[in-house]
């Protein structure tokens, strides 16, 4: 992988921040229909993630809770704002998308423009080990759509 | 500030060539020592020069070179014995570190003299090397696994330990130092009460041997181990420590070359310690660069290095204790150079993350110790750990990064 040379402003952007201070749908789910643990045990990040979903498989409610640095729980915040009131399958797409846009060599502009907001954390490619903090959740969301099937 | 006249520090970092390099444009602040230390240049040039020209296989050549080779690992055995002051060279066992000293007593001590309903005692904030190794031993042989609890300064409550003592425990393995919060436990008492009901110890000294002094003789301990990579020297090589006659009681770690008397497919009978436990060609090379790093230490003075590192650490506590979003995990009377903290509303993955692109060296985690990080109620910690070729400007670097981990997380 190519590596720019990293910048602290590239990771730590102020949206990142704001979500990292604040985070959406930070809270539990009481008997969500789905539902997975992510965890890091290189670093300690671990999340709880919960989903509700109607019959047609559209997500009608998202939560996670837990703890873990700047990147994880703000990219955990964004992803359930994104994916509420998607379907499993819509949700999975962009799932797919991200990870090709944080982990492939080369990211093509149809992946950079499909993953819409989340492109705020390209900076995060500049720090390797960081990676699998962006990414955590999301593995988190992969677990529980994969159990719905 | 610190005192500067311990030793001199200026003198020392020239021995090191990656202290004087730099880390994204910054000069480089190595606090990462709890974790591994940088190779003075003595010990890189006799890696380099054994590589070169003296390398051969050990105890087994009859050519000269194979000799010579032989000769130069047990002059390192030799120096082993001295720097633990062993009673006998047989008891100096080779071996790829700490972690592997420790799965050897557990399976070649544990597995042959442990039977169910024994208990082995470790404390709550060991390292998983020496939670691991004691946890599946006492799985597959039904023993009992007793833990001794801290408080909140992070010491071991040595009531509560005495109370767990009784006819029943076999074994009790527990650190010198803790990696994770740089407390320094009592083993001197924890060695001579388990004795009094007929335990062996063990001693984890992967943070031990390289801070403070070690006379395995006046510990008493049955067994004590190290690191050489911890310690200035190799990675791949450390040292197990245990007395004669225990290890002559022991049977193999591994089945292999050198450990052998005779072997025929019908009987084998095994070699005497230390070969007994040193199947396979040991690690000759590292074993050669250990010498020089322990005689480096050893020229400097453990009292030496262990005053200077107290006040790294002491400079280091006053001035974080002044910050008031920094707690400190760990605050025992008794700590060698390890100060772990949290900083109010920043994981500790994000201040390595900034403190890195300040030139700073730190380690962030669990520490491989993820119970010690439960007792205290926190998924990680940071960790800055010193070392005697650690200066005041290394700690200005990282009081500097705390600042610049505050602008952004402002």
């Amino acid at each position: 992988m190519n590596i720019p040379e990293p910048k602290l402003d590239h990771l730590y952007q102020e949206t990142i921040l704001e979500h990292n201070k604040n985070p959406r749908n930070f809270k539990e789910l009481e008997s969500p229909t789905l539902y997975s643990h992510g965890h890091n045990p290189v670093c300690g990040d671990d999340y709880h993630l919960y989903l509700n979903t109607d019959t047609n498989k559209v997500i009608t409610d998202i939560a996670f809770h837990g703890s873990g640095c700047a990147i994880s729980k703000s990219c955990a915040s964004i992803m359930t704002t994104l994916v509420k009131g998607k379907t499993l399958e819509e949700a999975q797409e962009l799932e797919e998308n991200f990870s090709s846009f944080m982990t492939d060599k080369e990211v093509s502009e149809i992946t950079k423009e499909k993953v819409g907001r989340l492109k705020m954390f390209e900076g995060v490619r500049e720090f390797p080990i960081r990676i699998k903090c962006a990414t955590l959740i999301w593995h988190a969301l992969k677990d529980a759509i994969k159990d719905s099937k | 500030m610190l005192t500067k006249d311990i030793i001199n520090v200026e003198k020392i970092r020239k021995d090191f060539p990656v202290l004087s390099t730099t880390m994204h444009k910054h000069p480089l602040a190595y606090l990462d020592n709890a974790a591994t230390t940088q190779k003075p240049l003595v010990v890189i040039d006799r890696i380099n020069r054994f590589l070169k020209e003296e390398y051969a296989t050990v105890s087994r050549g009859v050519y000269i070179l194979s000799q010579n080779a032989t000769q130069e690992c047990h002059e390192v055995r030799e120096k082993c014995q001295k720097f633990l002051n062993a009673e006998k060279l047989e008891e100096i066992i080779f071996v790829r570190g700490t972690t592997e000293a420790i799965n050897l007593v557990a399976a070649s001590y544990g597995r042959k003299f442990l039977k169910s309903g024994d208990e082995i005692i470790i404390s709550e904030i060991e390292h998983h090397a020496n939670i691991v190794p004691w946890k599946r031993l006492s799985d597959e042989k039904g023993l009992v696994l007793k833990v001794i609890p801290v408080n909140d300064e992070g010491e071991l409550i040595l009531e509560e330990y005495k109370k767990m003592l009784t006819e029943k425990t076999k074994l009790v393995a527990v650190g010198h130092i803790s990696n994770a919060l740089g407390t320094v436990h009592p083993i001197k008492q924890i060695i001579k009460w388990a004795h009094e009901v007929g335990a062996k110890v063990l001693i984890d000294g992967a943070q031990g041997a390289p801070h403070t002094k070690v006379d395995v003789q006046e510990l008493d301990c049955d067994f004590y181990c190290f690191s050489g990579h911890k310690i200035y020297g190799p990675t791949g090589i450390g040292i197990l420590y245990g007395k004669y006659d225990l290890l002559d009681s022991m049977d193999p770690y591994q089945g292999g070359g050198e450990m052998i008397e005779l072997v025929t497919f019908e009987k084998i009978t095994y070699a005497k310690p230390p070969s007994r436990f040193e199947a396979g060609t040991i690690a000759i090379a590292e074993i050669v660069g250990l010498g020089p790093a322990l005689d480096y230490i050893e020229k400097i003075g453990l009292e030496k290095i262990a005053a200077y590192e107290d006040e790294l650490l002491r400079v280091a506590t006053e001035k974080l204790k002044e910050m008031d979003d920094i707690t400190l995990i760990g605050t025992a009377k008794e700590k060698a150079g390890i100060i772990s903290f949290e900083m109010d509303e920043v994981h500790p993955h994000d201040i390595g993350t900034i403190l890195d692109q300040e030139g700073v060296a730190i380690r962030t985690g669990h520490h491989c110790a993820q119970p010690t990080m439960k007792r205290f109620g926190v998924p990680a910690t940071a960790r800055a750990s010193f070392s005697f070729y650690n200066n005041q400007q290394d700690l200005e670097a990282l009081f500097r990064g705390l600042d610049k981990v505050r602008e952004v997380f402002k």
